[in-house]
């Protein structure tokens, strides 16, 4: 089955009503989220590609990019591996796919426009917008230029102008939303001579590419590349062989991006409900606990005081009734001493008075 | 009068005031050329490479060395740790000239500077999905709050008592304010990394990064407190009150036993980390061995010389371990957002600083260790001022 680009030509009234409105994707958010309904992409046919370069020159001269080193129609680029730059929103480049040696193989890049997209998600000034359409589309009046974008995105597509010290601004495909509002094709699907980029309803586009892998097992992995990675985009991928082998990273996951930094997202409002609380909690028994130190200071201080005095007192009266004691002893001893020396005394007077009557 | 002469100059041209006259010219040369002629004449930043090391180390390692400020201030005023009251106001002033010198940082390294400043994300379009939003949002406040807990320093220097008295009564409000802010924004700033699984090696990117920045930082302040202190000591002793001096040691026994235990925390959760992720295979590759460097060398090793420091009462063997520490949270945050980032692109594809960008960020810490001098010797910093004594 194959669809002419003319037949998707005519869908594209019905796309430019819709395509007007932006919206912003959510982070936080447990929806299961699909991609908006009618959304539009573009079906890249890897197996079509020639490598010709005619869509190059087509994104080239719609977005009036600068001219370029080396003409379109120069295919030694095709030699060298490129990115995308902010002076080329799409490039080819040439694979010698190891599984099949014979010819090379040829991959077209740019934005896949994610239904999802992490570019969306993570900047700050919400630059990035989705629109139902299907572009993710960049808006420079705002763009503050911390390039957490180009962080983010898996496919390394946004790009920056560097050299530009006043009015940089991120670059990327905007899967040419201005002309699909105009019902018109992106420049590069209308530039292909290959059919090797099929314009339309992402829905349909995925039954196609199904259909298409169905008929020819042979000549096609069985894998649409960009129905699920990372949540699924608006560019989808069928190849002939395996997508590692075409530069395309096979590990990135289902997940869409909004959903890696949810989790860290969510817990932010309650350490800013909780951590005052405990905070202050720890605060309170600080407090209580130097209260209670403080108290039990005063405690032991007047305790100890009490006892002090206590033992004074005691030992005063032990003193006293000591001294009393040898008061008395010595008052005794004293009066024995007297006595007995009265005693004395008199024996010895009585001793002498007979001696006398004796002489 | 020629002999006067001969004595300023003997004093200007300090080796210190030499080679950071050098710096500063050289930074102001750069400045230019960056706001003349672009991001692209000065930095080696790459489409692939879009954060360099003005990002990687300018601002994650300036926030995370800054973390002294919300780690001492609330060990004191939160935590009942009063007896280490001396330490609070260093330590504030380091992370307010921190902070400060990361948004310069910030001004510098984004493509439009004016509306950074002009507070586009916050005032124009909120991208409230945004880690990087929240990051600002409370880099931007805590800023705020450090610049009101650092101004009873000048407003005493000044001697603007009524409005000095009203800020100290501010103390514990804007200190809870402090803890929860820099919670939010120091976990956050690893959480940033999340986005990325496909780009950051596996041994790096974890569920638990967020929280590995939050605990790692609280282990950067404490050591960085210990760690200045002991700079600080060479540099203005002559500055430092009775109560600072007396109130030193002890404060370097208790914050050294204090960051051994949350070092040791740390290692465990870092562990479980890798139990999580089933990711034990990865240690005998070559990046699973850097891995381990920072891991042993730079969390096991000194959690456990933190901890034979404070058992021993070994002060030297503590000062030392805080420099390590602080060597190794600067590698951790060097790893996660430029070594280990992109780790699977060949050598020719990826990032090394241009010596410009390099000069920059010495310029940078140059800067804020003039400020710092410059308070810390004429402010009461080290010392409390004579008029407020025996008032807090």
């Amino acid at each position: 089955m194959s669809i002419s680009r003319r037949k998707f030509l005519g869908w594209m009234g019905a796309a430019g009503a819709t395509a007007t409105v932006g919206k912003s994707a959510k982070a936080a958010s447990n929806k299961h989220f699909t991609g908006y309904p009618e959304g539009l992409g573009v079906l890249h046919d890897i197996t079509a590609c020639v490598g010709c370069r005619e869509c190059e020159a087509a994104c080239n001269k719609v977005n009036e990019l600068p001219e370029p080193d080396k003409p379109f129609k120069d295919t030694s680029v095709l030699d060298q591996k490129r990115s995308a730059t902010t002076k080329a929103y799409t490039v080819v480049n040439k694979y010698d796919a190891p599984s099949k040696a014979k010819a090379p193989v040829f991959r077209k890049m740019q934005c896949n426009h994610c239904l999802e997209p992490a570019c969306a998600s993570v900047c700050f000034v919400a630059a990035f917008s989705k629109q139902p359409a299907g572009p993710v589309v960049y808006d420079p009046t705002v763009c503050v230029g911390c390039r957490y974008c180009m962080i983010a995105c898996p496919f390394e597509i946004p790009t920056y102008e560097y050299d530009d010290p006043f009015t940089p601004e991120v670059k990327k495909c905007t899967m040419c939303a201005p002309r699909i509002a105009n019902g018109q094709l992106p420049g590069c699907v209308e530039a292909c001579p290959k059919e090797a980029l099929i314009f339309g309803k992402r829905d349909n586009l995925l039954k196609i590419a199904k259909e298409k892998i169905r008929k020819h097992p042979d000549r096609y992995i069985d894998h649409v590349y960009g129905e699920h990675e990372m949540g699924g985009t608006s560019w989808l991928y069928i190849s002939g062989v395996p997508f590692n082998e075409v530069g395309m990273r096979e590990d990135l996951g289902v997940t869409p991006a909004p959903s890696l930094t949810s989790g860290a997202l969510h817990v932010v409002p309650m350490i800013v409900g909780l951590w005052p609380v405990f905070l202050a909690g720890m605060y309170g028994m600080t407090k209580r606990r130097e209260k209670i130190a403080v108290e039990e200071k005063k405690k032991a201080v007047s305790h100890a005081l009490e006892k002090a005095n206590s033992e004074a007192e005691e030992k005063l009266a032990l003193a006293l009734e000591k001294a009393n004691q040898d008061k008395e002893k010595a008052l005794k001893q004293a009066q024995q001493e007297k006595e007995k020396a009265v005693k004395e005394a008199l024996a010895s007077t009585a001793e002498t008075k007979p001696a006398k009557e004796d002489s | 009068m020629s002999e006067q002469l001969i004595s300023e100059n003997k004093t200007l041209f300090t080796p210190f005031n030499v080679i950071a006259g050098i710096i500063v010219i050289i930074g102001l040369v750069i400045t230019f050329l960056r706001f003349t002629k672009g991001l692209g004449t000065v930095t080696n930043l790459s489409d692939t490479s879009p954060w360099g090391i003005w990002i990687g180390f300018d601002l994650m390692c300036g926030v995370a060395l800054a973390a002294g400020g919300y780690t001492v201030s609330s060990a004191c005023y939160v935590f009942g740790m009063k007896k280490y009251h001396a330490a609070v106001r260093p330590a504030i002033l380091t992370a307010f000239l921190g902070y400060a010198t990361v948004l310069v940082s910030l001004v510098y390294d984004v493509g439009r500077p004016v509306r950074l400043a002009m507070a586009y994300p916050f005032v124009v379009q909120q991208g409230t999905t945004s880690l990087l939003f929240e990051v600002g949002l409370c880099v931007m406040i805590y800023l705020s709050v450090l610049f009101l807990e650092f101004t009873p320093i000048p407003l005493e220097w000044l001697g603007l008592k009524k409005i000095r008295n009203i800020m100290i009564k501010l103390t514990m409000v804007l200190t809870i304010f402090g803890v929860v802010l820099s919670t939010l924004h120091q976990s956050s700033l690893g959480a940033l990394f999340l986005i990325a699984p496909s780009k950051l090696h596996p041994l790096w990117y974890s569920p638990y990064i967020a929280v590995y920045f939050f605990v790692s930082s609280i282990i950067a302040g404490l050591s960085m407190v210990i760690f200045e202190g002991t700079l600080s000591h060479k540099a203005f002793h002559g500055k430092m009150d009775k109560t600072y001096l007396e109130e030193h040691d002890p404060l370097v026994l208790q914050f050294g036993k204090a960051a051994s235990l949350v070092l040791a925390g740390y290692f465990s959760i870092k562990i479980i980390g890798i139990a999580a992720d089933n990711n034990w295979h990865l240690l005998v590759t070559p990046y699973g061995l850097w891995f381990l460097v920072e891991l042993l060398g730079f969390v096991a090793l000194p959690c456990f010389l933190y901890a034979i420091g404070a058992r021993d009462k070994n002060l030297k063997l503590i000062r030392f371990t805080a420099g390590w520490t602080v060597f190794g949270i600067v590698l951790n945050r060097l790893n996660v957002s430029l070594i280990a980032f992109n780790w699977q692109k060949p050598l020719s594809e990826r990032y090394i600083p241009s010596l410009m960008e390099i000069g920059l960020s010495v310029f940078m810490v140059t800067a804020l260790i003039i400020a710092f001098k410059f308070i810390a010797t004429n402010m009461p910093v080290f010392h409390e001022h004579p008029d407020y004594k025996e008032t807090h």
